[in-house]
């Protein structure tokens, strides 16, 4: 039993950790010719506001860039949406410090979306206009159901903006040389740039231009590692083990899953928090027809497999080519063993350092960004450093504008103005909602530094997959489903996860600094979800008002469209 | 639109024939991902030592062709429905469409 409750707490800090870059860092020296290619970027994309902000002129525009994306384009902009900064370094350093394990949590991350292809994008898409709960609220009372979707929506945002924010104060730490607060100000405030003027059609390039530097980017540095291993797994993985200071056990499944509940958990929490994420959802609104989505979903799968074959290959080759430095590590010395160079701790030479969390400087989650140097040299260094920059910058617009059409098309025209708006007022408050959302942001991201918040983006998919995606799924496949049991049953979802993962040890133990949790294991997902899908079961089929009535009635008319696509909302013809 | 343009879709051999191929379809393709994926992180859970075995005597364990194999499986998948979806079921689809508008 201690074995097992040892390993929650060494999961706890491996698993969604990685996502939000957590832990003190130290501040680097300034990295200029990064800093250069970061201006490059941004003057690129300011261009691409302009242009992208005489385009925006209706509410469409602004919400979905007017339906004109392409499939191929919009896959792009998913992988870009999904492949945040934490998860290219969080990865790789998992890879590094733990070889097989990295490989698991990919998978995890990845599976959700041929599900989502499945079950849900043409749906999605016929039913859809704007946001998620458009869909939910198809059938059912605008007005309690919006605000409960929108609520989820928010939370779910700013959660995960948290996560980013601090994340990208501590990467430009790192990265770039600069103060931690100029960090948060200056992605908080491009963020506002983007997304205010350019609306999605510029948050939508935002996201391609990086997917494309990302993926070319992570290309170069495997292709690097794969050149040095004459393009051999088994030479690469051979040296990795002779090197790593747990040899042969990076090649098996070691502490991340270690149990039957857990596994399941976790599993369920990736999956449906993947396709219960609103700034995800919201992408199914940008393309023309059922056709593109499913395409965008395809290319989107391939881009974000793709890249965790990448990380895959960039953890292993930073094992064996980061061993051939010395200089990257903190008092590290060059050493031969069984044959092979690796690196020792200089004051203990039987201590292998190659794996070890704290030992590369700026700690393992500069895994990959060490490797870059050791490949491309300062140059090839700036220009990574300059695209993890980027990436937080597109993950962030794209959350921002998530929440800002929750707030100003959900709450404020449907619930608060009842519909009765007009669209200059409503793209007015989404704007209002966007300045909003970055101040709250970076405020958030200043009073966030210090704190531990790697609890934030498990719970940000927790809720997720608990309250939005329930309600959402069964809004689409359930017949019975009411306006009562969406709301209760939602809302169970979201309070279960939330209580959950406070009783958790990574809130009640390294939050709060309790000897002992209350809830026992780290992912509430698998008793959440099915507290939210069986309460909304039960709140639906006891309800016997005359409105669930016609609510169920309405589900033919609904089914119809969301299976043929017949009225459902188009491209816009400029 | 009018209840009897939906009555009319939904007695419409074609429209039956799409949502239930499609239906099927997405599901027997959905199961094929969570077997393989569940049955993945359940050896991990239980069996561990499976994964650990060698490949044919070297280094490479089996885990790492089994975990790339998902990824890829993934994406086949994805492939695989897309195709179908956007040929087969487009075409039945655009059938039914077709059929209401002879009702106007």
């Amino acid at each position: 039993m201690k074995k097992i409750l040892s390993s929650f707490l060494m999961l706890s800090i491996g698993l969604f950790a990685t996502e939000a870059l957590t832990g003190a860092v130290e501040k680097q020296p300034l990295n200029v010719s990064a800093i250069i290619m970061f201006l490059v970027f941004v003057a690129g994309t300011l261009g691409i506001t302009y242009w992208a902000a005489k385009r925006t002129k209706s509410a469409k525009d602004f919400y979905t860039a007017g339906g004109g994306i392409t499939g191929f384009q919009n896959g792009l902009a998913i992988a870009g949406d999904y492949m945040s900064a934490a998860s290219f370094l969080g990865i790789s350093a998992l890879v590094y410090g733990a070889g097989y394990d990295g490989l698991i949590y990919s998978i995890g991350f990845l599976v959700g979306w041929p599900l989502i292809l499945f079950l849900m994008s043409e749906r999605l898409r016929n039913l859809g206009k704007y946001t998620f709960a458009d869909v939910v609220a198809y059938r059912l009372r605008q007005g309690p159901i919006r605000s409960m979707a929108a609520a989820g929506a928010i939370v779910t945002v700013i959660l995960y903006l948290i996560a980013q924010m601090v994340g990208a104060g501590k990467l430009i730490q790192l990265l770039f040389g600069l103060p931690y607060s100029w960090a948060v100000v200056i992605v908080g405030g491009l963020m506002m740039l983007y997304v205010t003027f350019g609306g999605m059609l510029a948050t939508t390039w935002v996201q391609i231009i990086k997917a494309f530097l990302l993926l070319s980017g992570a290309t170069f540095i495997a292709l690097a590692v794969l050149v040095h291993f004459g393009f051999s797994f088994e030479a690469m993985f051979k040296s990795a083990t002779l090197i790593h200071a747990k040899h042969d056990a990076i090649m098996s499944p070691g502490a991340l899953v270690p149990d039957a509940y857990s596994a399941i958990s976790l599993g369920l929490a990736l999956m449906l928090g993947t396709a219960g994420l609103p700034h995800i959802l919201m992408r199914f609104f940008t393309v023309a027809d059922a056709k593109e989505a499913r395409k965008s979903v395809f290319y989107a799968t391939g881009f974000i497999g793709y890249f965790y074959i990448l990380t895959f290959i960039i953890g292993f080759g930073a094992i064996s080519i980061l061993a051939l430095h010395p200089e990257y590590f903190n008092g590290g010395v060059a050493a031969i063993q069984n044959g092979i160079q690796t690196i020792v701790s200089d004051e203990n030479a039987s201590k292998i350092l190659i794996g070890d969390k704290k030992a590369l400087i700026g700690g393992s989650d500069m895994a990959a960004i060490r490797l870059a140097h050791a490949v491309g040299g300062n140059f090839f260094l700036g220009f990574i450093s300059a695209v993890a920059f980027a990436t937080i910058l597109a993950v962030v617009s794209g959350l921002t504008l998530a929440g800002a059409s929750a707030i100003s098309h959900d709450l404020y025209a449907n619930v608060f103005r009842r519909g009765r708006v007009d669209e200059a007022t409503e793209m007015k408050v989404s704007k209002i909602a966007t300045i909003g959302l970055g101040i709250i942001a970076i405020f958030l991201g200043i009073v966030f530094e210090e704190q531990n918040i790697a609890f934030m983006v498990g719970l940000a998919f927790a809720i997720a997959a608990s309250a939005n995606f329930p309600v959402l799924f069964l809004a689409m496949f359930w017949k019975n489903l009411t306006t009562r049991g969406a709301v209760v049953g939602g809302l169970m979802g979201l309070f279960t996860a939330v209580i959950l993962v406070i009783l958790s040890p990574v809130v009640w133990v390294d939050v709060f600094k309790n000897a002992e949790a209350i809830f026992p294991y780290k992912y509430p997902a698998l008793i959440s979800v099915s507290v939210a899908f069986i309460s909304i079961w039960l709140f639906s089929i006891t309800d016997k008002s005359k409105s669930a009535a016609s609510e169920r009635d309405a589900f033919d008319a609904q089914n119809v469209r969301s299976q043929t696509g017949i009225g459902a909302e188009g491209a816009s013809s400029h | 639109m009018k209840q009897e343009t939906v009555e009319a879709i939904m007695a419409n051999p074609k429209y039956q024939e799409l949502v239930s191929k499609r239906g099927r379809f997405a599901w027997i393709l959905s199961s094929i991902v969570l077997i393989a994926y569940f049955s993945f992180i359940l050896i991990i859970a239980f069996e561990p030592k499976i994964f650990a075995a060698s490949m044919n005597g070297g280094v490479t364990s089996i885990g790492i062709p089994v975990g790339i194999g998902i990824i890829v499986l993934c994406f086949i998948l994805a492939g695989i429905y897309t195709k179908k979806a956007n040929g087969e079921f487009d075409a039945l689809t655009q059938d039914v469409k077709n059929s209401i508008k002879d009702l106007k």
